[in-house]
């Protein structure tokens, strides 16, 4: 089949094929930039957080009529609920284990701070962001977080502290993406760093694989892997523990969770959201990112949709016009599949010249996006499958229309128009 | 004419359901996407005091040490120091001013089997009621002698006023804050500019309800309340409870400027204060700066970006379907080709025709206006039920559902023109005699 006597028709129409054309164009531009954000968005949500996420669960408390924990007493009697809380916790028939924690990864309650290789270094030249975790010996075991050099804590470690005091423990564990920052040659175990400014030495005793920051918000990215885990149990009128389900018991353990604490100590609030699960802590902080990338979603098939119905119409009443010039063709000895063959060659076509125009328009408007959002230069493949998308859509679209046409007697020749 | 114009519109529709069904309905999800989007827009980048918030402005300046430091490229925070916003305060150069922290004030019922809760609070200065226009229902704001003798006194806010004081005037009222009590001197109508603006560089809560109790700020840290929001320190701290001596940035400053020549003089008594106070030693960068309202509102980037990226998306999508329906448009207009020779046979002048299709169009277009508006507060609607601090505040006001209507319009007559100026063109004779 020569492309020559389909050119010199399109010639005569050419409102409808740019307005086919136009509308692939801008078709592929959009739907390429989507689906790049709803990828986006899909790995951020998976990216692990480093925590065994399963069977574990959260339980927030706040005591009712505690001290205030601005002296010595008070903070002992503080330590004393939240050491009488774990034992609770830890007693439950479906717990395996229990720490308590300041924060745990996605929480979005975070602390975060600087540290440095000297004593006395003011905060901003600190040589890097950190959020801090505190927990007990408990800790890497109950979030399940891979411990990878040095060794964890032991209970000879974990001391308590008040809430607001600024002290600094003698031993840490830091994550992998923090040693390296600190410590480039791998060599982080035993080594000392200062915590926040602060002029008291902590020594590095371990190191985990990885483990997330509480903190979602883009602010945070720059140190999303930076975690300094200290042995301290922190004092104040609330608390939050971690908890570990044994396997495949986590519904059970989390409702056992309420009741125990209440019987052990009824001087407290714990509403509905004060128990947990972990997967519960990841939709929600993930809840804008996914509805971003359902509704990218939506409005890409929607577009489709559109696009193909636009197709669907214009082809149609291409097949509508040419009735007669069809019938004459068949007369002269055209099969039935040369004229379907031509439909699909034609909107291949169209099709073709939308695309190149498409890509042009789409690789531009990821350029506009990267220059004022938070956006990745867009891979190629993305583009490549964006166009094989528009192209098997119209062929898709053309192919009814094509059908009807290709089901024109010869006979409509012999007829006046 | 125009009659006549609408009957043949209707009938032309008629012969062809699908393909008005189909360009109706893409123009409605064009218009139901981008009008659902352009409600969410204009909601977040709204002026949350329209009469006020070109006199209202944010002093910023730097407290932080020179390591890191590079001139032009460091931003100064967005909060401020006590000392600095005690001395801004005192210095008294701008027509109002005050500074201000949100504090969680834990409220103690007067019956004893109530629990105590906790409201969102405000630690503030005597001049933000009149700074703002604060509306008040019963009795004032306090004043400056106020602030300086840490009077125990307080401001509630309508829906406090409801819950405690069943809505009475409760002015002369005692009410207990954490171990303290405080009068009551003043309750407000309702009151919540969205977003609001005056703690936004230190909740991040942009929108939601509005502040329920307000207290002196000097009276409530004497009390030894901490503030709730941001506290930046730029220095290692040794003592977080006497937030007034620790180097650290917890409150944000307003002042009231009412004239370029004011906002000039204040610019100018900053860059003093800051070259005053570098001389002292207690500063070291130079850096300052002095936003208005609605550029503060740009620099905290109260707009998330996602809600614009969707707003541009939702504009693509409706040139999209735009272009569809002028192409469908075209495609039953030119079939109709024997029909128009007859018109412009029988003596219908260009014109005409060309009224005639615009009319079809315009047909189009409300149609998908209608359906579009319907799929607009669908759009609302689900956006209500999404889990997001402005949620509630998502609903279709009269100037978005006349503009749903002139957006309909305009592109359905844009859509409309091409196809329109095809069919006045046909040249009556050949048609004729094709058929």
């Amino acid at each position: 089949m020569t492309l020559h006597p389909m050119i010199a028709a399109l010639r005569k129409h050419k409102a409808g094929v740019i307005l086919i054309a136009l509308q692939i164009a801008l078709t592929l531009a959009i739907v390429c930039n989507a689906v790049f954000i709803i990828g986006q968005r899909i790995e951020r949500v998976n990216r692990p957080t480093g925590l065994k996420e399963q069977d574990l669960f959260l339980v927030t408390n706040q005591w009712v009529g505690a001290p205030t924990g601005d002296d010595p007493a008070s903070i002992q009697k503080l330590d004393a609920l939240l050491r009488e809380d774990l034992a609770t916790l830890r007693a439950l028939p479906d717990v395996a284990s229990v720490t308590p924690v300041n924060s745990v990864p996605l929480l979005n309650s975070s602390w975060n701070g600087s540290v440095a290789l000297k004593p006395d270094t003011a905060l901003l030249g600190g040589k890097a962001r950190t959020t801090y975790y505190f927990g007990d010996q408990n800790f890497i075991g109950t979030l399940g977080v891979h411990l990878i050099a040095g060794r964890d804590f032991n209970a000879g470690d974990v001391t308590n502290k008040g809430f607001r005091n600024t002290s600094e423990p003698s031993v840490i564990i830091v994550s992998k993406a923090l040693a390296d920052t600190l410590f480039p040659k791998g060599d982080a175990i035993g080594k000392v760093i200062y915590l926040d400014g602060s002029g008291t030495p902590s020594t590095i005793v371990g190191e985990v694989a990885r483990i997330q920051s509480p903190a979602t918000g883009s602010w945070a990215g720059a140190f999303v892997w930076n975690a300094v885990i200290e042995p301290i149990r922190l004092n104040a009128n609330f608390a939050r523990y971690a908890v570990r389900a044994k396997p495949g018991r986590l519904q059970a353990a989390m409702r056992e969770a309420t009741p125990a604490l209440y019987k052990a100590d009824p001087m407290r609030v714990l509403d509905d959201d004060s128990v947990k699960s972990f997967a519960d802590i990841r939709a929600h902080a993930y809840r804008a990112d996914v509805g971003m990338a359902v509704l990218m979603g939506v409005i890409c098939v929607i577009l489709l949709g559109v696009t193909a119905a636009g197709i669907v119409g214009l082809t149609s009443f291409w097949v509508g016009q040419r009735h007669r010039q069809i019938g004459v063709r068949r007369a002269l000895g055209a099969r039935k599949v040369d004229i379907l063959h031509y439909f699909q060659m034609e909107n291949l076509l169209i099709a073709g010249l939308g695309a190149v125009a498409g890509i042009a328009l789409a690789v531009g408007l990821n350029l506009l996006l990267m220059k004022y959002y938070e956006m990745d230069r867009m891979p190629v493949p993305y583009v490549l499958a964006g166009v094989v998308l528009v192209l098997l859509l119209g062929q898709g679209a053309v192919f009814t229309p094509a059908r009807r046409a290709s089901n024109v007697p010869p006979v409509v020749a012999t007829r006046a128009a | 004419m125009f009659g006549y114009y609408l009957d043949l519109a209707v009938r032309s529709f008629r012969r062809n359901r699908v393909l008005t069904a189909l360009m109706v309905l893409a123009l409605a999800l064009g218009i139901g996407a981008t009008i659902t989007t352009l409600t969410i827009l204009r909601l977040l980048s709204g002026d949350p005091l329209p009469q006020k918030s070109a006199q209202l402005f944010y002093p910023q300046l730097d407290p932080s040490p020179m390591d890191g430091y590079v001139a032009g490229q460091t931003k100064p925070p967005a909060i401020m120091t006590w000392p600095d916003a005690m001395n801004l305060l005192r210095a008294r150069r701008a027509r109002y001013q005050a500074a201000m922290a949100p504090v969680q004030a834990r409220i103690v019922p007067q019956h004893a089997n109530q629990p105590p809760y906790f409201a969102d609070g405000l630690m503030t200065t005597a001049d933000f009621f009149p700074m703002f226009d604060v509306p008040f229902q019963y009795g004032s704001g306090w004043t400056a002698a106020d602030d300086d003798s840490h009077a125990a006194v307080a401001v509630i806010g309508s829906a406090l006023n409801q819950r405690l004081f069943a809505g009475q005037n409760s002015v002369g009222k005692t009410l207990r804050i954490g171990d303290h009590d405080f009068r009551v001197i003043g309750v407000l109508k309702p009151w919540s500019p969205q977003p609001m603006f005056y703690t936004v560089a230190q909740s991040g809560r942009s929108y939601g309800e509005g502040t329920s109790i307000f207290l002196p700020l000097q009276t409530a840290r004497a009390n030894l309340m901490s503030p709730s929001g941001d506290i930046e320190c730029y220095a290692a701290i040794t003592d977080i409870k006497h937030l007034e001596t620790a180097p650290c940035e917890w409150l944000a400053m307003w002042v009231q400027l009412d004239t370029p020549a004011a906002v000039a003089d204040y610019k100018r008594f900053l860059d003093g204060y800051v070259h005053q106070q570098i001389a002292l030693g207690r500063l070291k960068r130079p850096d300052d700066s002095l936003l208005d309202l609605m550029g503060v509102l740009r620099d905290q980037q109260v707009v998330p970006d996602d809600v614009r990226l969707q707003a541009y998306i939702a504009f693509g999508f409706l040139l999209i379907c735009v272009v569809n329906t002028v192409g469908l448009l075209l495609a039953k207009c030119l079939r109709r080709s024997n029909e128009i020779g007859v018109r412009r046979a029988l003596g219908a002048t260009r014109r005409a025709v060309f009224a005639q299709f615009m009319v079809e169009a315009g047909i189009v277009g409300l149609a998908g206006g209608v359906l579009g508006l319907v799929f607009a507060e669908l759009g609302l609607w689900a956006i209500r039920h999404q889990p997001a601090q402005y949620a509630s505040l998502a609903h279709l006001d009269m100037a978005m559902f006349a503009f749903t209507f002139v957006v309909a319009l305009t592109a359905s007559l844009v859509a409309g023109l091409l196809p329109a100026w095809r069919a006045c063109v046909v040249a009556p004779a050949p048609q004729l005699k094709a058929s």
